[in-house]
């Protein structure tokens, strides 16, 4: 088990170089620079720009410039922020937004799993079709329609909550974003427990369990749901890690200043030292939850090793 | 609707909440001492996130907005736009209009007390035109002798025209007269940064804690993407008549959000509107929600050294056909005003712009003489012409590039739309990728035509996006920079937008107009054509 | 619309023959009530999408300049106060005075007057707006200077309102279907096709094999998406195919990790090992045993990813790879509807129905099929 999670850490430094390197030439060969925007810079004062940021470089001494600098723990100038590091940005946002992902990632778990559950047992009764009409609903409705129309009935009609603005952490500015996030993945989880909780239900083992009456049906449930957790958990690594991440359409409507909306206003901008940044963090994030992931396989069903 | 209902639900309780705040502040009122109760805070939404607070590195509007409160330039705006002293009490200008001399006011303090000096300017202007510096707007302040070789690095800094004569007098000599050079200086560029902060933490002035600013507030807190906190800075000359104690600025890029934050009650103000909801807005907010004339065109670049788009009576047919008020009125629902002129009427050292003279044509006349003037052409119904319209993805660039195919359809031209995302947008537009009609838009940096009318002269690379080449046009431009009166120098602008308007190189279709959301709440911001409201000339009651 | 006799008499028919694994499920979809309800709904919409905006008076691109944004009704337009305002409006450009007028019936009679020679064109103002037509100049006076102008008003039904540039709405939902439906089908078959081979494969050898295969993803998951979509952009301008090759670029990911971790617990099943103890080779395994035990969480997650892949569709619109102006797409007209959330509901309340609705009845059939897959209840 040690050597295998020594291998596959180990094994994430060449993921991340292929990573960073794929990226930063997929950049580059888009259109467009980080000051070529709306507004045309002046010739001259464009050299500036692109001597100061070493951009008039050739391509391979750029990529060099930024690997040495890496090394050294350097993630370089934003070029949008230019008061900032990227270093610095990240370290400002990215706590944000683990904090609220990682409260829209319990919220989820807990109820998705409790749902589907529910749906399961009670299978094509009405608190199963309940549970299918929230999973549905929290699929088809888009984060950028859930967010304005919470805020529009909590915030401004109800005036229970504020509209948006971080309010430095505090709890009530939280209270619609974490929602908002989570409820997408609430129906996820719903409609994978439910799923394969069924199938579960369903199998040999269980059913013979059943036939001699010896277990309670609580016992049965646990059971069940631990070989049902598997599809969800497997869902559930990429998914952490972007919810983690953050949300460029959450963080933009309710004015929160996490790292989500870096990594596509990052893109749109052309910070390429900014998006290179985010995408160091999220290969992170995703190789970290996928070993996790991996780990609990063995952890759900014993029978899964790894050798 | 439902949210209708819910909206009117929302204004009430936004009132009710009000009224409970001010039962609120009668009762504790007498208990406490006035100075506790005064802290006045301003909330203040800000279109978009400031990519730097060095004003010499800045160059988008709501940067300005923010350094407007921060600094105090040597001119600045008062609540209606118009230029009066700042840190200059006085000026004068030699006969030949190259030489300006200002006296500086003797009180002018920095927020840690240092007095502000001619040599602070001085030191200012040199550290723009720096190369090093990467100043994006510094060709703003070319006109100043030696910026420009000083910029390019092509001589140093002390050889520009700018002279500390005394502590209280600055002489700024010019390359040539520029008539609207005090206007130049109420640009975020020409505020003065406290040498002694950059020397002692480089290019981490800016940062709360070290920034020393000498307008009428100072920086406490600077967090991207979610605001910037201002307090009141006690140096300032003026202090004594600034009336809110404290301003947040909050980037508003979703304008959807900010609307909701505002009718909250989380906003005072925003200086943006949904344009997609501005029918429910105007229901709403009432005189809450302002738009004001604003200086700058909405337009359509064409191609003019292309094949199908070269003759002339192509370009007067496509932009004849565009029915401009239906535009602003439903599509921009009254944000934007029809344009029949590349200069937005209003603008300084200037009269009347140069309409296009089917401006008062009814639009079936103008119809019929498009149809004709593109058979003239050689397009008709067997011939037709194709147009591909490109634009930046916006909902409604979008729904107006849908109009106007609309409306070019009678004239038998197919219309396609290709949109993309902002910056491959305008990276197409300046690497001279070829296209047919673009999608544009320009805001005037200072108030006169030259700022518009230079945007088609043949050697402007950058923005020139039609590759428009005539030299009578050229040679205009050329005169009217030369010359220094002012009213001979309106009559050759003139003549040259006359040119530009039959030509067409592009179609001026919108002059913008500023939308704000200002509650009621807060008194002083007025509407002006520059869109700049300091926050010092206003005051906060209720 | 099962009808339970006929169900029942193949049931019989079919336990005669004996049951291949096909005829099997598809007697048990059969037999699912929501399931079939769902897959008959289904097939209304498609069939609606497909022909509903041939058989629409309105086409998907008419702009009706007077109908800008007007709310969802079930009675015509227009509305009777409409009429004067853009009568006025009409005849504002053509500069004549307007004296009596009244509505009688689907004609309006008007009498108008000018100081100048009266154009006899004028008509041409009134046929314009959409609210009239057939304009027509009588009654001329001799001077030319007042004269009567008839115009027969033209009745339009907008059953689900009108867009930002007065385009019927319904007509573009119906139209719109045809490409999110068609990408959301294609595009989840295309990401469900490699994500299962991809996933199966890895964990079924494991090992290093499974190691080098997952890294991979990782760094699928990894880059940033965003440019790669404009690169496809510029590098290969717009059209259709490019759309899915974004999408599946993506989608897949996430179901070929699913579909490993499922494979990593089945291959160590009894089943699996006597398989490979009878000599059966890695095909027959993983088509055999592997497969068609993955089926449930592949079904469901398959029904959650066609509406992701529709919603995906529009940010690849606002990057410009997606449909262009005036096609569109549930999801754009869903992002158009959500900026127009204040004032004009109905342009996200009616798109959003129809993908709710082609969601419930795509989950409902993933369940029929996931039951009757099954291989444990066979």
């Amino acid at each position: 088990m040690y050597s295998y999670v020594f291998r596959r850490v180990f094994s994430a430094l060449p993921t991340l170089f292929v990573v960073i390197t794929i990226s930063f030439f997929l950049m580059r060969v888009a259109p467009g620079g980080p000051f070529n925007l709306e507004r045309p810079l002046e010739a001259k004062v464009m050299e500036n720009l692109m001597r100061i940021y070493n951009l008039d470089k050739p391509l391979w001494e750029q990529y060099a410039i930024y690997l040495y600098n890496l090394f050294q723990g350097d993630l370089g100038p934003s070029y949008f922020f230019r008061d900032f590091s990227v270093a610095e940005l990240i370290a400002q946002g990215l706590p944000i937004s683990v904090q609220l992902g990682g409260l829209a990632l319990l919220l989820a778990l807990t109820i998705g799993c409790g749902l589907g559950v529910i749906g399961a047992i009670k299978q094509n009764q009405p608190a199963d079709f309940g549970v299918i009409a929230l999973a549905t609903i929290g699929i088809t409705i888009p984060n950028f329609v859930v967010a304005p129309v919470l805020t529009l009935f909590l915030a401004v009609h109800f005036d229970i909550l504020p509209a948006g603005g971080w309010g430095d952490g505090a709890l009530a500015n939280k209270v619609l974003p974490v929602l908002t996030l989570a409820l997408p993945q609430v129906a996820v989880i719903a409609r994978l427990t439910r799923g394969s909780m069924i199938e579960a239900l369903h199998s040999h083992h269980i059913r013979t369990a059943r036939a001699y009456g010896l277990p309670g049906r609580v016992v049965v449930v646990r059971h069940a749901l631990r070989s049902a957790l598997l599809p969800v958990v497997s869902y559930m690594g990429p998914a952490a890690a972007a919810l983690l991440t953050g949300s460029v359409v959450v963080e933009t409507i309710f004015g929160i200043p996490g790292i989500g909306r870096y990594f596509v206003q990052g893109a749109l901008n052309r910070d390429y030292t900014l998006v290179m940044g985010t995408v160091i963090v999220i290969a992170v994030f995703v190789v970290l939850f996928n070993l996790i992931v991996d780990l609990l396989y063995s952890l759900l069903d014993p029978r899964v090793r790894y050798d | 609707m439902t949210t209708d209902i819910a909206l009117d639900g929302g204004c009430r309780r936004l009132a009710l909440r009000t009224a409970v705040m001010a039962a609120v502040l009668a009762f504790a009122g007498p208990l406490m001492a006035p100075s506790a109760l005064a802290e006045v805070v301003y909330h203040r939404g800000n279109t978009g996130e400031p990519e730097t607070l060095d004003q010499h590195k800045t160059s988008t509007t709501y940067e300005g907005h923010i350094l407007r409160d921060l600094y105090e330039g040597l001119v600045v705006y008062d609540a209606a736009a118009n230029v009066v002293p700042g840190v200059a009490e006085s000026w004068t200008v030699s006969d030949d209009g190259t030489v300006y001399t200002f006296n500086l006011r003797s009180d002018a303090k920095w927020s840690n007390g240092d007095p502000v000096t001619a040599e602070d300017f001085v030191y200012s202007f040199q550290r723009i035109m720096t190369p090093e510096t990467g100043a994006k707007y510094a060709n703003i302040l070319y006109p100043i002798r030696g910026a420009e070789a000083a910029n390019t690095g092509d001589a140093g800094v002390d050889a520009m025209g700018v002279r500390a004569v005394d502590a209280t007098t600055l002489e700024i000599t010019l390359e040539s007269p520029t008539p609207y050079f005090i206007e130049l200086l109420t640009h975020q560029t020409g505020l003065p940064v406290h040498k002694g902060s950059i020397d002692e933490h480089g290019a981490e002035f800016v940062r709360p804690g070290n920034l020393v600013s000498n307008g009428a507030y100072a920086l406490a807190e600077s967090v991207p993407n979610s605001h910037i906190k201002m307090v009141k800075n006690a140096n300032f000359h003026d202090a004594a008549n600034v009336q809110i104690d404290t301003v947040f600025f909050y980037p508003t890029e979703d304008r959807g959000a900010a609307l909701r934050r505002f009718q909250a009650g989380e906003l005072h103000s925003n200086n943006d509107a949904p344009t997609e909801q501005i029918a429910t807005i105007k229901e709403q907010l009432g005189d809450q929600f302002r738009v004001a004339p604003f200086l700058g065109t909405y337009y359509y670049a064409v191609k003019a050294d292309k094949e199908k788009l070269a003759d002339v009576r192509v370009r007067q047919a496509l932009s004849m056909a565009i029915d401009r008020q239906f535009l602003a009125e439903e599509i921009w629902a009254d944000t934007m005003v029809a344009g029949y002129s590349f200069v937005p009427p209003g603008i300084g050292n200037y009269g009347e712009p140069a309409y296009a003279d089917y401006k008062d044509m009814s639009m079936i006349d103008r119809e019929d003489k498009a149809i004709a003037l593109l058979a003239e052409a050689g397009y008709s119904p067997d011939n037709p012409l194709t147009i591909e319209i490109r634009y930046n993805t916006s909902e409604n660039h979008k729904n107006t590039a849908l109009a106007i195919a609309d409306m070019w359809k009678p004239l038998g031209v197919t219309v396609e739309l290709l949109n993309t995302d902002v910056s491959t947008h305008y990276a197409h537009l300046r690497d001279k990728g070829d296209f047919d009609v673009a999608r544009a838009g320009w805001i005037g940096d200072y108030s006169d035509p030259q700022n518009f009318l230079f945007m088609v002269e043949s050697d402007n690379d950058g923005f020139n996006y039609a590759n428009y080449n005539n030299p009578d046009y050229d040679a205009l431009m050329d005169a009217a920079a030369a010359e220094t009166d002012l009213q001979k120098r309106a009559e050759i602008l003139f003549q040259a937008e006359t040119i530009f308007m039959r030509d067409l190189p592009f179609i001026p279709i919108l002059y913008y107009g500023s939308m704000s959301m200002v509650s009621d709440k807060l008194i002083g911001w007025e509407d002006n054509i520059q869109n700049v409201h300091a926050t010092r000339w206003m005051r906060i009651e209720g | 619309m099962t009808d339970a006799s006929v169900t029942a008499q193949s049931n019989g028919a079919v336990a005669q023959e004996g049951r291949s694994l096909w005829q099997d499920a598809m007697r048990r979809l059969r037999a699912n009530r929501p399931a079939v309800a769902s897959i008959v709904i289904l097939i209304l919409i498609t069939i609606a999408c497909v022909l509903g905006p041939t058989l629409s008076p309105h086409t998907f691109d008419a702009v009706y300049r007077d109908y800008v944004k007007v709310p969802a009704s079930l009675s015509s337009y227009p509305r009777d106060e409409q009429i004067e305002p853009a009568m006025r409006t009409a005849l504002r450009r053509a500069r004549v005075e307007i004296g009596e007028w009244t509505v009688e019936d689907d004609r309006i009679p008007i009498v108008i007057t000018s100081t100048r020679e009266i154009d006899p064109r004028l008509n041409r103002y009134l046929d314009r707006a959409a609210l009239f037509e057939n304009a027509q100049v009588l009654d001329l006076s001799d001077d030319k200077r007042s004269a009567r102008l008839v115009a027969d008003i033209t009745r339009l039904y907008f059953f689900f309102g009108t867009d930002a540039n007065g385009r019927d709405l319904m007509t573009r939902i119906l139209k719109a279907g045809q490409i999110s439906l068609s990408i959301g089908l294609l595009a989840t078959v295309v990401a469900l096709s490699i994500g299962v081979a991809y996933g199966a494969a890895a964990g079924y050898f494991g090992g290093r094999i499974d190691s080098y295969m997952m890294r991979f993803v990782d760094i699928l998951y990894s880059l940033p998406y965003t440019f790669f979509v404009i690169l496809l952009v510029v590098f290969f301008g717009r059209n259709f195919v490019l759309m899915f090759i974004a999408v599946g670029a993506i989608e897949w990911l996430d179901m070929a990790r699913i579909v490993r971790g499922q494979t990593l617990s089945i291959k160590r099943q009894e089943y699996v090992h006597a398989a490979q103890a009878m000599g059966v080779g890695t095909r027959g395994i993983l088509s055999r045993h592997i497969v068609p035990n993955l089926l449930g969480p592949v079904v469901i997650y398959m029904t959650l990813m066609v509406p992701k892949v529709i919603l995906l569709e529009s940010f690849l619109s606002f990057l410009g790879l997606g449909v262009q102006e005036p096609l569109s797409s549930w999801g754009v007209l869903i992002a158009e509807g959500s900026r127009n959330l204040q004032g004009a509901t109905w342009m996200l309340i009616y798109p959003a129905l129809f993908l709710t609705t082609t969601l419930f009845c795509l989950n409902f059939i993933g369940d029929g099929l996931r039951d009757a897959l099954d291989p444990k209840d066979r």
